[in-house]
């Protein structure tokens, strides 16, 4: 199998004063329809490292490939095409567009690829919005939802599209221990479904385990990766 | 580009109290817009129909007093094919009096071809005792000089030349035009009438000229006065001869123009700071927006578009306020139990009202727009 991203020598600083180095010369692949995990301490990197593999942040060193394209050369209007056509994204702090319904959010990234949702994209959406048990807030502003529901359709929203890549920081950070293993149970599925690429940060070891490679971070440096 | 409509759209109602709050303030201030321009341009168009309205707008009289002219006829049906020509007519004017009991009263004797009776002066509509001139020994005179000669209908007219000539005539009808200096001295008689009163022959005095744009009367005065012998005839105009009137109302209308702009511009200035704080205010979704995937050229079509809405929304409640004051203004400001001006909407400047606040309101949205193009998602998502 193909590598769906591929890091190499990647470096971060955050620029100063004082210029901050987060991320050391990390080279790091992630094979197509693979299912992995990122843990690390607070502070070791690990959103850094999520940001530059989706494309949002640039490496301050090294080169990014996803699904076989460079970035590094790539415009903006380009990345975002790229971004928009596989990557689903769960971001650790942000879910939802509060103006816009549970479902017109979810729907987002589809619009946002040029199309009208098509009635397969909605039964989809349906389908989803029923595995993630959130069928009930489904035309809900989203403002009026709790957090734990956010994050659920946020979720639902980064698989709309079917993207070949998911990137998804502590997803399920707001959810209870049931809901969470719910969560990872159906990303498993759709992995095993789709082919879908995983790749989730969380500083939960139990839920790490559970995936078939775990990558651990320290400091900015990639210090453990274990295939299973 | 449905999707950054459809955004600016909800953006706009899920700030309800503030798009609210600007779309009234625009909406004031181009309502007084529409009021203040409707007002000023019907009050002006007032001020020049009573001016120039029941008058002719052109005039070729001798440049010799009291020299009459001969070959008329010519120099008629050549102005009368001009374009910017209405109507052309002719008319034998001299001074006259009344002999009274207690002295004499002057006149000015009108004989007026049927042109110039009545569309140019448009003397019979204007006639509210009595009737048209039928026969050669009738006048008509204006009521100010009926009043003052306790002259009425039937009555019989005494006019004395100042050549000593006295022909008595009927007065078939009593006229109010109006205007104080013709209701009071004009004694109007058919063209032959007064030709023979002053033995003039078939002489006029004047060719009086009206044309369809009264404010092209000068150009078409210096064409005609091209045409003539100008040694012996010469051209007016009403332009010239109300030079001041003119610079008032150009001053008028200046001003008029200024405070349109200067609303245009407050109106865009409101709509451009509004719409450059929802650029913050919108931050964190036009992060995750962008980091899904919208372009920015997209993302910055938002604010131009919100910009747009709120100009359309503004000026469809702004000009239908502004007709609004425009109506009730008609209805009470109605001094001597007359409106000052005619409720009178001009389609051309309420949709070129329509077309600047909404091009300025979308402009407006610019600068917001090009301050979303450079958001970078990663400074958004980085947040916590
Ligand atoms: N914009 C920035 N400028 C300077 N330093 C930054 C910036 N953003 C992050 N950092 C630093 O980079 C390091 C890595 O941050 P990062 O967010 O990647 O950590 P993380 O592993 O995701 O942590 P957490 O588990 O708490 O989310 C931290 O020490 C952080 O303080
Ligand atoms: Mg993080």
């Amino acid at each position: 199998m193909g590598q769906v991203i591929e890091l190499r020598h990647v470096d971060k600083v955050y620029k100063g004063p004082p210029d901050v180095q987060v991320l050391f010369s990390v080279d790091l692949a992630f094979e197509e329809g693979s299912f992995n995990s990122i843990v690390g301490e607070s502070g070791s990197g690990k959103s850094t490292l999520m940001n530059i593999i989706g494309t949002l942040d640039t490496p301050t060193d090294g080169e990014v490939f996803i699904a076989g394209q460079r970035t590094r050369r790539l415009g903006r209007n380009r990345l975002a095409e790229l971004r928009n056509r596989t990557i689903g994204f769960v971001f650790q702090f942000h879910y939802l567009l509060p103006e816009f319904s549970a479902i017109d959010n979810v729907l987002m990234p589809y619009v946002i690829g040029g199309k009208r949702p098509s009635s397969d994209v909605r039964e989809w959406a349906d389908e989803l919005f029923d595995i993630m048990g959130v069928s009930a807030v489904k035309r809900k502003p989203a403002s009026r939802m709790s957090g734990g529901q956010q994050q659920r359709v946020a979720i639902i929203r980064s698989l709309i599209n079917k993207p070949s890549i998911v990137l998804a920081d502590e997803p399920t950070g707001n959810l209870d221990s049931v809901n969470s293993a719910a969560t990872y149970e159906r990303f498993r599925d759709i992995n095993q479904r789709y082919g879908t690429t995983f790749v989730i940060v969380t500083h939960d070891r139990r839920i790490a385990e559970q995936t078939d490679r775990i990558v651990e971070i320290r400091d900015g440096r990639l210090v453990l990766d274990i295939n299973r | 580009m449905v999707l950054p409509l459809r955004i600016a759209a909800r953006f706009l109602l899920s700030g309800k109290a503030q798009t609210l709050l600007i779309v009234l303030g625009i909406s004031i201030a181009v309502s007084v817009q529409v009021f203040v321009g409707l007002l000023i341009d019907s009050l002006q168009e007032g001020l020049i129909e009573q001016t120039v309205g029941n008058s002719p707008q052109v005039t070729i009289r001798s440049s010799v007093e009291n020299v009459t002219i001969s070959r008329w006829e010519p120099i008629v049906s050549s102005v009368d094919s001009y374009n910017a020509t209405r109507y052309v007519g002719v008319a034998a004017t001299s001074n006259a009096f009344i002999s009274k009991s207690n002295g004499s009263v002057p006149v000015v004797v009108r004989g007026l071809d049927g042109v110039a009776m009545d569309s140019i002066y448009g003397l019979s509509r204007s006639i509210y005792a009595g009737d048209t001139i039928a026969s050669a020994g009738e006048v008509l005179i204006g009521r100010i000089l009926s009043d003052n000669l306790d002259v009425t209908v039937g009555d019989r007219l005494p006019v004395t030349t100042p050549a000593g000539t006295r022909v008595d005539y009927r007065v078939a009808g009593i006229f109010d035009l109006g205007v104080g200096a013709i209701d009071g001295s004009w004694v109007v008689t058919n063209l032959r009438t007064a030709q023979s009163l002053f033995g003039f022959g078939d002489r006029v005095t004047s060719i009086e000229i009206t044309v369809d744009d009264v404010f092209a009367a000068d150009a078409l005065a210096a064409d005609v006065s091209a045409l003539l012998d100008t040694d012996r005839l010469e051209v007016t105009n009403w332009k010239e001869e109300n030079a001041q009137l003119l610079n008032a109302l150009e001053s008028q209308s200046l001003s008029n123009n200024i405070i349109q702009a200067v609303i245009i511009l407050s109106v865009a200035v409101a709509i451009a700071s509004l719409l450059s704080i929802t650029v913050l205010q919108k931050r964190r979704q036009l992060g995750i927006l962008k980091a899904m995937g919208i372009k920015d050229g997209s993302a910055s079509l938002i604010f131009v578009y919100q910009g747009l809405l709120l100009g359309v929304a503004a000026s469809a409640v702004g000009i239908s306020l502004g007709l609004g004051l425009l109506y009730a203004f008609t209805q009470f400001a109605t001094p001597g139990g007359e409106s000052i001006i005619d409720f009178a909407v001009e389609p051309a400047f309420i949709l070129r009202t329509l077309i600047i606040v909404i091009s300025a309101s979308g402009i407006a949205g610019l600068i917001p727009a090009s301050r979303s193009l450079r958001l970078n998602p990663i400074d958004v998502i980085r947040e916590g």
